[in-house]
């Protein structure tokens, strides 16, 4: 690290305190190893706990630089939720165990992206040290730290006044992301016939033509949608019950 | 005084980085999902810094949307992958050749 480092910064570094070198070299250590882990683990559980690791590293380097809500916010909302929901995910489809990283269909594919990610990176890592970055007027949204309440009270301010209608369109968004999960992550019912349907005609004839696993699937799932429209709800749900058993 | 906001910046660029590589070149989808987060997460950072080094509360501001985004496209892209599943048994990218010519 020190190397990407031109000399003019060096005096402003020496001017942090101990204390802040100390807590940015660990969180920085500690995202940039979980963030390795994520992406070289071969097995998705591991991955998911690298990434709570990357998070928690995020949410101190927040604290570091005095957005103290923002952290809180991070760990509850990434670490308490959305980990979760990777992991209940994983854990639901039973896919943890370990995939071979080794076998790769498209043997031109790594190092190619890890060229342009390369190249891409140092276009960054210029912009971010060799630029400077004091713009014209500040915005409207005001000063980082209020006079009484820090952080938290300058975030509330900013986003119940400046913000307010982008803050109204994201319970919207919200709204529409809870309908949206609800309508994919349904099964079929009784109900349904027309759903249950196309569900065993449309997608299941071009499956159908790839042979294997997949006509059998299309073909109990076109049993089930009949059984469930002939004899109602309790047959529909023993047999798809038994189709979904792996 | 704490460290200067171009270590941040740089941190920021590094994990947003590994984020992509991560995504071009792992396979199953739930992974690729946390990489998108990686990227989302090396953002945040790079929007706080600036919070911070420009003394101004929007950059704090837009990571709390970010968030918000965040959760509902992890929440719509994991009924996509279960629902993808419970027909093609697999979370690979390999297994969703369905929209292939």
């Amino acid at each position: 690290m020190p190397g990407l480092v031109p000399p003019s910064l060096l005096p402003v570094l020496a001017a942090a305190s101990v204390v802040d070198r100390i807590t940015f070299g660990i969180g920085a250590t500690i995202v940039i190893l979980g963030a390795i882990g994520v992406v070289i683990s071969r097995n998705p559980v591991h991955a998911a706990l690298m990434l709570v690791m990357t998070l928690f590293g995020v949410a101190v380097l927040f604290v570091e630089q005095g957005a103290n809500f923002l952290a809180a916010v991070q760990v509850i909302v990434y670490a308490g939720a959305i980990v979760v929901l990777f992991l209940f995910v994983i854990m639901f489809l039973g896919v943890d165990r370990q995939e071979n990283l080794a076998e790769e269909p498209l043997p031109l594919q790594r190092p190619l992206a890890i060229t342009l990610v390369v190249l891409g990176l140092a276009g960054l890592l210029v912009l971010a040290i060799g630029s400077h970055w004091s713009t014209g007027a500040p915005s409207v949204a005001g000063p980082a730290q209020a006079q009484h309440g820090g952080d938290v009270a300058a975030l509330g301010r900013s986003v119940f006044t400046t913000y307010l209608f982008p803050f109204e369109i994201t319970a919207a968004l919200l709204v529409i992301a809870v309908v949206g999960a609800v309508v994919l992550a349904r099964r079929p019912r009784d109900g349904d016939k027309v759903e249950a349907e196309t569900d065993g005609g449309g997608p299941g004839a071009p499956s159908a033509a790839d042979g294997s696993v997949e006509s059998t699937e299309s073909v109990a799932r076109a049993v089930a949608g009949t059984v469930s429209a002939a004899h109602g709800r309790a047959d529909a749900d023993a047999v798809e019950t038994g189709e979904v058993t792996p | 005084m704490s460290i200067a906001g171009h270590w941040y910046l740089a941190l920021g660029a590094v994990l947003f980085s590994i984020g992509a590589v991560g995504l071009l070149v792992r396979r199953n989808v739930l992974v690729m999902f946390m990489c998108i987060e990686l990227m989302l997460n090396a953002a945040n950072l790079t929007f706080v810094t600036f919070a911070r080094m420009l003394d101004d509360i929007g950059g704090q501001a837009l990571v709390f949307f970010v968030l918000v985004v965040a959760a509902a496209e992890v929440v719509v892209g994991l009924g996509l992958v279960v629902a993808i599943f419970r027909r093609r048994r697999g979370t690979t990218a390999d297994d969703l050749h369905m929209l292939k010519g």
